[in-house]
């Protein structure tokens, strides 16, 4: 049993308080002395030649302090990609300038080339009106595949819309095409990932504040990473010295993704404040949102599954074009390589994989990672042609999936896709699964179902995915332009409480309880004596935020780290304290005791002698408490999982109803269990509404259809059942001091074809023949289906 | 400009607002009451439930002159009086109802409503009942677990952690 | 938003006469309304608010047995006091929108708008209610003339709407699962003298009867009596959610299931 608080106990969270009383701060609720308000004049057209912009007649509104358009951030430079891939000839991926303000040309609906700061909101927003811009409509480019043969180029400097072509592994390609073309059975499917809006509830918001006297910046934003949005602002777009700016990200309202990202935004409310001599605050309403927030997913592929008559997979070979929309948005170019190619071996044995994705650029919204980034993708190609060749063999889904599962003893294991898994228990998430879903009786359902005139469908699904991002050693290689570490350092106040200053931050997963949870865990302390500073470029030593399923894993580990350094030190203190050799002390439960003895001072007492340094040895050991530790992993975590979903099919209006579903997980070792079901509970809700509801729709001119909560299909209370869920017994994580593996993503990746699985097979039990719908799959598209079979 | 008097969270207070001010905006920037969050433009996320003479409404799709003399409680008068948690807010916690807590002040305000006209609902209602409310988080199984606890009934059945 | 004035006028009379003035227009629930005005795609110089208007609002029972119901109703008030007297009504009430929605919505807000996808249209012309404005009366089967377009003139006021009580009557709503709008809605209502079907959110020109369905159930007041109907898809609305066929299809599915459950 964990100790009361410590690791493994279901604290229940600290941050509640505030937010369950209407005292959190998010960006939006943090209102400075003399701040004037920022609006953004976005393109309606899709595609346009910038002829002229005359903001004459705006800066004479009332209220209206200054106006700025892409000429005047011609000078800086622009937000760079986060990754360089290279294309399988060795040529460097195309890299078009993404500048603050849309300059020369606008390449999206609600791609912005003006702003207008005033007094107010309203005032902005009626001069904003006002600004008369001559914007030459061009044909869009929308289709991923028009776009490829055309000549209609969304960056006319770079001559294609092709990003870069890429192959993983290209040194494979020659052993997969033949092992498919001499394999007894090919299944082949052709799907789309459909493209999501992450849709944090908390739009995005952003204040900038000059400081003249000290020429120093603050900006307060809703980021999940403030480090690497001031790293980048500082490096590549505005060029402020480090030193001169310090980003917040207080309170965040959700992310998912999509506050991963240095938006244009940004910078505009800092180069504004210091034109402007005030502090300029922006907030997105959620039609902005909708139109300039980085979406997730737009991939269409084309995924191949050789193998033998009895089942054996033979290779796994995918075709896939995934859109990055007009820009490169910071990690857009890795999301459908790394984050996806490497998964392509899913759970399995399987001897060859190739897989094939060419990045194309089109007149939407930039698309980047969203919960899972390019693992949902793989996993869902993976997972429903696996679905479809059993159908197509005759044999049973699960039996399929375990007849080619990497078993216990492998691991660790190298995929063929390039990957070593540290470890797994494939099949005992498996026999977890059937055992709560109870296979035995699902036909009993399912004829309880026909009785009400219902299909009743059972999809299964594996995942295994590479989180908790990422080994900088790895990624370098990989294209990384960056490092995927994490630093923590943890200060031990003069009366013996800390504060623990974090990379990571906390925008919804809970750190502020589970951190202190470990720390406290680790030094025999009351966890309420531990608190999580984070989000403060200028409190914290460095990080490289959350996302990825890494705060724990990766944030975690330097934190533990951190803390072992702590008690490395105390040990010489209180050795010190108690005329012992630190050898000989030993520390357990919050006490130092020499061994073998009842001598011991309590951790509390080594804290006050850290800082009032009488009689101490001043020669040998520095006076205070601090420790600081930067953790680069060794390796991604590997989260698995098992998943199961039965749904009820309306056969008269196509109409899908969740009526089970259930997730077991292999997390590793999990720290605290309540906020990791919650984990699993959101992410497989994502993946629901990704299966089911969730559509971001461009028109042929490149105007977003789905642009409200009036056409965008969010999840509902009451379009959902309960989730059983179960992460117990994992198998740890070999290669960090937690053996913690990531928690956040793996619903939302292993959910989707469960979801469709089940529909294909509740279809298939009312005598349709009906193998595959592109998600989501909407009752009009169900029945249409259906009809069409 | 017109001056309003209402009563929020039992304390009379009074302003100078536009015609087209949002309640909403009125209580985040005339009264710093910035627990009702604005989570979209078309009345559908909820993140701004708040009640008006005891009914849920969304404060952002309604005129703060439009509450001139009304009741209006919002999330911030939602504790006991000594400041702990009501026994919504406390199901909230002990059930782990929220993560970002962006939708949360709407999420225990409809809770809040739902139970007042209905002491034991089923699963089935409150799901329904939470039709307006979006949450991006949770997937809504510990919100409907919460507010089910905090009805007074047992939970401990509920799918498994 | 632009900037406008607020009216909150006390009785019809002092409403009317605010909404003279030019470019004022009335404010019901504003649950349609006001995000409108936040997209700026109005700009009246006067909102006429509606909801203070005491003899505006409120269920009540005319002694021929129609329940009236006053225009500045709200949803949640019709859901709870139409019950004993128009349960079909009533459940209508009950599900547009959400409780939010409801507890600020009105009647006449819906009924004067007229959205294509809206619940209220499809209550009001399948049960032959007749709108009662500050000037007259107005037939359901005249009220209605298509997408967001009504009989009423610029600054006539819906005061009340007057609903026959029919022997039995159900709302089925095939919900557009983002704005929980109808995507297909069909009220039906048996009357003494025959059936009415109205369909509301399939059509480009608003809620309609359908009258082949209507002559059918006269006859034969089961879901089978639908057999061999279709409604053809000409005219209906195409969208992310639906297509034409889809909606012409969820006609004839939800009109049974709506005989099935008045009967």
């Amino acid at each position: 049993m964990p100790k009361d608080g410590g690791i493994g106990a279901s604290t229940t969270r600290r941050e509640d308080v505030r937010f369950l009383t209407g005292k959190g701060k998010y960006t939006a609720d943090i209102n400075v002395f003399g701040q004037a308000a920022a609006i953004f004049v976005r393109s309606t057209v899709a595609n346009g030649v910038i002829k002229s912009i005359d903001t004459s007649a705006a800066e004479s509104m009332p209220g209206v302090l200054a106006v700025f358009t892409g000429e005047d951030f011609v000078d800086v430079g622009g937000n760079p990609a986060g990754w360089l891939i290279n294309s399988r000839d060795g040529e460097p991926m195309k890299e078009p300038k993404r500048p603050v303000l849309a300059h020369g040309k606008v390449r999206h609906v609600g791609d912005a080339y003006a702003a207008v700061i005033a007094e107010t909101e309203q005032q902005a927003r009626d001069a904003a009106e006002e600004i008369i811009a001559d914007i030459e409509e061009l044909p869009a480019v929308i289709n991923m595949a028009d776009a490829l043969a055309g000549d209609n180029y969304v960056h006319d400097e770079i001559g294609t819309n092709q990003c870069f072509d890429w192959g993983w592994i290209e040194d494979n390609r020659a052993a997969t095409d033949e092992a498919i073309k001499n394999a007894p059975h090919v299944t082949t499917l052709e799907l789309v990932n459909n493209r999501l809006v992450p849709n944090a509830m908390e739009p995005r918001a952003s204040i900038g504040t000059y400081d003249a006297a000290g020429d120093s910046y603050l900006l307060q934003t809703t980021s999940q990473n403030p480090h690497l949005t001031r790293l980048l602002i500082s490096a590549f777009v505005l060029g402020i010295p480090e030193n001169k700016l310090t980003v917040i990200a207080p309170d965040v309202g959700g992310g998912f993704g999509s506050k991963i990202y240095h938006y244009g935004e940004e910078a505009l409310v800092l180069a504004a404040s210091k034109k402007v001599g005030r502090p300029v605050k922006w907030v997105a309403d959620r039609t902005e949102s909708f139109l300039s927030d980085a979406h997730g997913r737009d991939h269409v592929t084309k995924i191949e599954l050789a193998c033998e008559k009895d089942g054996t997979f033979i290779a796994f070979r995918s075709e896939t074009l995934a859109n990055v929309g007009a820009y490169l948005s910071n990690f857009s170019t890795a999301t459908p390589t790394f984050l996806h190619g490497t998964l392509m071996a899913g759970n399995y044995t399987v001897p060859n994989v190739y897989v094939n994705v060419k990045t194309v650029f089109t007149n939407t919204a930039p698309v980047d990672a969203y919960r899972g980034a390019g693992r949902p993708e793989a996993t869902y190609s993976i997972e429903r042609v696996i679905d479809m060749a059993a159908r197509e063999l005759g044999m049973d889904p699960v039996e399929l999936r375990r007849k080619n599962f990497i078993k216990r003893d492998q691991f660790p294991f190298t995929s063929a896709a390039g990957l070593e898994y540290d470890s797994g228990d494939y099949d005992a998430l498996m026999d977890k699964m059937e055992a709560i879903v109870d296979r035995k009786a699902f036909e009993e359902r399912r004829k309880a179902s026909e009785a009400k005139g219902k299909l009743r469908g059972l999809g299964i699904n594996a995942y295994v995915e590479a989180c908790g991002i990422a080994p900088s050693n790895l990624v370098g290689v990989l294209g990384s332009r960056v490092g995927l570490y994490d630093a923590a350092t943890v200060r031990v106040n003069a009366t013996g409480n800390l504060s623990v200053m974090v990379g990571a931050h906390s925008h919804g997963q809970g750190h502020e309880t589970v951190f202190p949870q470990i720390v406290a865990d680790m030094l025999g302390i009351d966890p309420a004596s531990v608190d999580i500073v984070h989000g403060d470029t200028s409190k914290i030593p460095f990080g490289m935020g959350t996302y990825g399923s890494r705060s724990l894993a990766v944030c975690g580990s330097a934190m533990v780290r951190a803390t072992e350094k702590i008690i490395a030190k105390a040990k010489k203190i209180a050795a010190h304290m108690l005329e012992a050799s630190a050898d000989d002390v030993d520390f357990a439960e919050g006490q130092f005791t020499v061994k073998g003895t009842d001598k011991s001072v309590s951790f509390g007492e080594v804290a006050l002698k850290a800082y009032i340094p009488h009689n101490y040895p001043l020669e040998d050991i520095e006076p205070g408490l601090e420790e600081t530790a930067f953790y680069d992993p060794a390796n991604f975590t590997y989260p698995s999982g098992a998943y199961a979903c039965e749904v009820e099919v309306d056969p008269e209006t196509g109409k899908v109803t969740i009526e089970r579903f259930t997730a077991c997980d292999d997390f590793g070792n999990v720290m605290n269990p309540m906020i990791v079901s919650g984990q699993v509970h959101g992410g497989v809700v994502q993946g629901i509404g990704q299966a089911l509801l969730e559509n971001t729709t461009y028109d042929e001119n490149g105007q977003l259809l789905s642009a409200s909560y009036m056409d965008y299909v969010m999840p509902r209370a009451d379009d959902l059942p309960f989730i059983a869920v179960s992460h117990d017994g994992g198998t740890p994580c070999t290669h960090n001091p937690l053996g913690a593996k990531g928690c956040g993503e793996g619903g939302a990746i292993g959910s989707p074809p469960t979801v469709v699985n089940a529909v294909i097979d509740a279809l298939q039990s009312g005598g349709k023949n009906v193998t595959h719908i592109d998600m989501p799959l909407t009752p009009a598209r169900v029945w249409a289906a259906m009809n069409n079979a | 400009m017109a001056s309003v008097t209402m009563t929020v969270n039992g304390k009379s207070v009074s302003g100078e607002v536009e015609g087209r001010t949002l309640l909403s905006d009125f209580l985040r920037n005339d009264l710093h009451l910035t627990g009702t969050h604005v989570g979209c433009d078309t009345s559908q996320c909820g993140a701004c439930v708040i009640h008006v003479n005891g009914a849920a409404v969304k404060a952002c799709t309604m005129f703060a002159v439009e509450a001139d003399g009304t009741d209006v409680a919002t999330i911030e008068g939602q504790a006991n009086a000594d400041g702990s948690l009501n026994v919504i807010q406390q199901a909230f916690q002990d059930h782990h109802g929220l993560q970002c807590g962006f939708c949360t002040p709407g999420m225990v305000m409809s809770a809040a409503a739902l139970l007042k006209e209905n002491p034991t609902p089923t699963e089935r209602e409150v799901r329904e009942y939470l039709e307006g409310n979006i949450c991006r988080c949770t997937g809504y199984h510990n919100i409907v677990k919460a507010i089910m606890a905090a009805s007074g009934q047992d939970v401990s059945a509920i799918a498994a952690e | 938003m632009y900037a406008f004035d607020i009216e909150r006028p006390s009785t019809i009379a002092d409403a009317v006469k605010a909404l003279k003035n030019e470019d004022a227009q009335a404010l019901g629930g504003g649950q349609t309304l006001i995000p409108t005005l936040k997209q700026r795609l109005a700009m009246p110089s006067a909102l006429i608010s509606l909801t203070g208007i005491g003899e505006m609002k409120g269920v009540c029972l005319a002694d021929d047995g129609a329940v009236c119901i006053g225009g500045a109703t709200n949803h949640a008030t019709v859901a709870k006091e139409a019950a004993a007297h128009y349960p079909g009504l009533a459940g209508l009430a009950a599900n547009i929108g959400d409780p939010a929605v409801r507890n600020r919505g009105t009647i006449g807000g819906s009924l004067a708008n007229n959205d294509p996808s809206a619940c209220y249209p499809a209550a009001a012309l399948g049960s032959g209610a007749t709108i009662i404005t500050n000037t007259r009366e107005i037939a359901a089967d005249d009220y209605f003339q298509g997408m967001f377009e009504t009989a009423l003139e610029d600054g006539e006021v819906i005061t009340e709407v007057r609903f026959p009580v029919p022997e039995k009557a159900h709302y089925q709503k095939f919900v557009q699962p983002a704005s929980r709008f109808a995507l297909v809605g069909v009220f039906v209502a048996k009357y003494a003298d025959g059936v009415r079907v109205a369909v509301t959110g399939a059509s480009e020109n608003g809620v309609f009867r359908w009258s082949e369905a209507e002559a059918a159930l006269s006859a034969d007041f089961s879901a089978a009596a639908l057999d061999g109907l279709t409604v053809p898809a000409d005219g209906m609305i195409a969208d992310l959610h639906g297509s034409p066929d889809y909606r012409a299809h969820l006609i004839k599915v939800m009109t049974g299931r709506a005989v099935t459950a008045a009967a």
